[in-house]
């Protein structure tokens, strides 16, 4: 039996006004549980973008209405509604008697092989077929246009909650099966053993680490830990081997496309763990340059030399096929080090040890790390296998004392979820001369005390309502803390912040006093 | 003798539609000595009128909502179907199908006949009496939803989407944001013929009109007041698993807090079009409208047969142009103080004000 696109489009549009992530994986697991195979595995490819067909034009789906439309009408529709997937699926005529509607199997399959010349024919049928929900669904699917706000990571924590299995062991086994999953879905209903990668590039779950807190500082000895700088880049895995190459990123998004440069030097085979960084004659550059050359799908020739990217290596999981991970760090350094030796890849360096004979020492290190590329110290137990997931007690992180300024209210929004109730997101402003400008925005950094004293502050001193926003007085300043400052050409001030949160509320400090963006632009490159 | 064309007599104002021969206004946006009264929303029923005629069920809504001293200086109440002379012009109210009470005011002139709908729908409604299509020469449309994007599903499925959302989230809450008139009574009995027999728990806002549908005849079941708040302070929010039905809005106020993780749902023909839904928060938006939705309109236009179709309020473009390609004559009338019709109104949408970081 085929399950229905009605379902899928169901899913859709509970998951596109969901904005709470529990709601969202409430709504996926109940997916997974209601859906027969392969609907349900389909229906989780599209979601997560990794269905594969050729995508029909917006031109060619305009043209099938247009035959069945007045030409007026859909006009004064478009232009009222605005968005033409929408405007084609309220407007579609059907029929006094649809046939019964096609199952999202069927559809995917259908459109997979059909040649591109059957597919207008094909879509027709469909629409006539289906309600609205229905055909918005369909002409977003065709049309490659499915944004849900669902990613790969959410989809494999959905899969994890609903069937028990801790969430490593199912990132594992998603990365070693295709569209519609049903190997995977055997596994986790209890039919049959867990998929294996098996030497195929597949993502291994990251280990991670816990902010590091003033009391944990105890626990930490040059005898049992080792530390490294924490650079500013995003983390990444390089997989590679007969089966293939990957460039995971820490969340198993595939970034092989973006970062060709790094694809091609990886001439070894083995999975290693480290950082993604835009590095100019070793130097490593601020975010922003790395910022250029992510969530690109394309990327120029002229891009890879202007932004150069490489790796730099914090650990090996695999040497060749032999799963290195049950060894303690220090072995796994050692083994690291030999294997950059061994194959020495263009474009992968080695991340140093940072020694120190006694913590204090390492507060020091910390303190004065003034190179921009570095966020912080890494505290890693020597002994630690490579253990999937964020386990408490072997990897800490110790973050860089933050960058502050003085910021004045600007807007509040209402957050969502248990938040909705309250005005929780909070955009703020320096002075520009007379005016402000907005900077940022941050929903975190207070406590809940904090948030219903803000909330009340923002319910007596607003001045005008957008909606779920409201405009306040400029009446408020806040102590806002963040880990960067980089230029942006999407702000109006030219200026953004990295990781923002609200450090205090500075009731006593008048507006006037607040500080200026000038303040905010020295800091661009100090962080 | 031919019979005269309705623009003879029938009169378009600054305070509304006036019948000349008969002296009186139907649905006057100002103060008026004599006014019919389609049906009690707050756009078409002003308050300081000195003499109203409507159905007694719209006179008790007047009485209830404005008070009875600014509900007319003199009340008289109209039996549906029965006939009224005044000065030549025969007068009779016909069910519109809208909200309880809610008719068309039929108007005859030597010979010549007008039908002013007011507000109506052509879908069922448990809570008031069906729209009855009478032939006439002029026929007076509201086209709140005249555009081909605007199908209103029925009814009963929205319903159930709402019912599976209750099962899905069974720790949360559902808050629906209808208006007091008309939205929150058909959303009940639509809930109860679905089988929901939970008490159904509501906001302040809305206890005074259910009442009064109650005592009009039209059966609501169990509906308690949204409990206060137990513990000050506290997060110890309730009415897991239960449907509160509260003023659009009422759930972005402190209010809330009294609920379980408020799922935000929302009932209206604008939720049609799913990007306003959703630049308004809306987590389960139920498309339910008390208005005819695009081809209820152009139906109706073709039921009564007439010639020539004057449009109050609305999207007159659209609709004048499709009853133009049906060989009827269409005037927009451009009426002062109709289009917020209060039964459909939403939040307002959000502008961007600021850049995310
Ligand atoms: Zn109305
Ligand atoms: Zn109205």
């Amino acid at each position: 039996m085929s399950g229905s696109l009605a379902a899928f489009a169901d899913l859709l549009e509970r998951l596109l006004f969901t904005q709470g992530r529990n709601a969202k994986l409430a709504l996926l697991r109940d997916w997974f549980a209601s859906q027969p195979d392969p609907d349900r595995g389909i229906g989780l490819a599209a979601i997560t973008g990794d269905l594969g067909f050729a995508t029909a034009k917006p031109a060619m789906i305009r043209a099938l209405v247009a035959e069945r439309t007045d030409p007026m009408l859909f006009d004064l529709s478009y232009d009222y509604v605005g968005d033409l997937a929408e405007t084609v699926a309220l407007l579609w005529p059907a029929p006094e008697h649809p046939e019964p509607p096609p199952g999202l199997a069927d559809v995917v399959a259908a459109l997979e092989l059909a040649p591109r010349a059957s597919v207008p024919a094909m879509l027709a049928d469909w629409l006539d077929r289906l309600d609205v929900s229905g055909r918005l669904a369909l002409v977003k699917l065709v049309t490659g246009g499915l944004r849900v706000g669902a990613s790969g990571g959410l989809a494999r924590m959905a899969l994890a909650e609903w069937s028990g299995r801790p969430v490593e062991e199912v990132e594992e086994a998603w990365h070693a099966c295709l569209p519609p999953y049903l190997p995977l879905f055997d596994w986790l209903e209890g039919r049959g053993p867990r998929p294996d990668a098996a030497g195929a590039p597949v993502f291994r779950p990251l280990m991670l680490a816990h902010p590091l807190e003033e009391a944990d500082l105890a626990a930490i000895a040059p005898e049992t830990h080792r530390a490294e700088w924490k650079w500013d880049g995003i983390r990444v895995q390089a997989c590679a081997g007969p089966s293939g190459r990957r460039l995971w990123s820490r969340s198993g998004e595939d970034l092989s496309a973006a970062f060709p440069e790094i694809v091609a030097a990886m001439e070894f085979s083995g999975v290693v763990d480290g950082e993604l960084l835009v590095l100019r004659d070793g130097v490593v550059a601020p975010f922003g340059d790395l910022q250029q050359r992510l969530n690109r799908k394309i990327v120029t020739p002229r891009m890879q030399k202007e932004f150069p990217a490489a790796v730099r290596l914090y650990d090996i999981l695999f040497d060749g096929a032999e799963d290195l991970r049950p060894l303690p760090f220090d072995a796994r350094r050692a083994r690291l080090e030999g294997f950059l030796a061994t194959h020495a890849p263009a474009r992968f360096d080695l991340s140093p040890l940072v020694p120190f004979a006694e913590v204090e020492e390492l507060a020091v290190r910390r303190a004065t790390a003034r190179a921009e590329a570095i966020e912080g110290l890494m505290l890693k137990r020597a002994d630690s296998a490579y253990v999937a997931g964020r386990v408490k007690g072997l990897w800490w992180k110790w973050k860089r004392a933050p960058l502050s300024v003085d910021c004045v209210l600007m807007y509040a929004q209402r957050g969502h979820g248990k938040r909705s109730s309250y005005y929780s997101d909070y955009t703020f402003g320096l002075w520009r001369g007379e005016e402000l400008v907005p900077v940022g925005k941050a929903y975190s950094g207070f406590t809940d005390v904090e948030l219903v004293w803000l909330d009340r502050w923002v319910r007596a001193h607003t001045t005008a309502r957008f909606g779920p926003v409201r405009e306040v007085e400029k009446a408020l300043v806040l102590e806002v803390v963040f880990d960067a400052a980089q230029p942006s050409s999407r702000h109006r001030s030219g200026l953004a912040m990295r990781f923002p949160r609200i450090a205090r509320i500075r009731a006593d400090k008048p507006a006037a006093e607040a500080d200026r963006l000038e303040v905010l632009a020295a800091m661009v490159g100090k962080g | 003798m031919t019979s005269p064309h309705p623009d003879t007599w029938m009169r378009v104002t600054p305070k509304g539609l006036f019948c000349e021969p008969a002296g009186v206004y139907i649905d006057p946006s100002r103060a008026v000595d004599r006014a019919i009264i389609s049906h009690g929303h707050s756009d078409h029923a002003r308050p300081g009128h000195r003499a109203v005629l409507a159905t007694a069920e719209t006179l008790a809504i007047m009485r209830a909502r404005m008070g009875a001293d600014r509900a007319g200086g003199s009340q008289q109440a109209m039996a549906l179907g029965a006939p009224l002379d005044i000065n030549g012009v025969t007068i009779r109210l016909v069910p519109a199908g809208h909200v309880l009470g809610s008719a068309q005011v039929v108007l005859e002139w030597r010979g010549s006949r007008i039908v002013v709908s007011g507000d109506y729908k052509r879908a069922a409604d448990p809570t008031c009496a069906g729209f009855e299509p009478v032939p006439c020469d002029v026929f007076v449309t509201e086209a709140t939803f005249a555009l081909p994007v605007f199908r209103h599903p029925p009814a009963a499925g929205e319903i159930q989407r709402l019912l599976a959302s209750i099962r899905l989230f069974p720790e949360r809450c559902h808050v629906i944001g209808v208006y007091a008139l008309g939205k929150a009574q058909r959303l009940i009995a639509l809930l109860r013929q679905a089988g929901w027999e939970r008490p159904i728990y509501l906001h302040g806002a809305l206890i005074a009109l259910c009442e009064l549908y109650e005592s009009l005849g039209v059966p609501l079941g169990p509906l308690l007041p949204v409990p206060p708040l137990q513990k000050r302070g506290k997060a110890e929010a309730g009415l897991a698993g239960e449907i509160v039905l509260a003023p659009p809005s009422a759930d972005s106020t402190p209010w809330s807090r009294r609920l379980a993780d408020p799922v935000s749902c929302a009932a209206s023909g604008w939720l049609r079009v799913r990007q306003r839904a959703k630049m308004r928060g809306i987590e389960l938006p139920l498309v339910i409208s008390d208005h005819a939705d695009w081809d209820e309109l152009l139906a109706t236009a073709s039921d009564v047969q007439a010639p020539e179709v004057w449009i109050t309020h609305g999207r007159e473009d659209a609709l004048a142009y499709a009853l133009g390609t049906r060989g009827i004559r269409a005037r927009a009338l451009h009426l002062v103080g109709r289009g917020e019709d209060e039964d459909e109104a939403l939040p307002e949408a959000a502008p961007e004000p600021a850049p995310a970081a």
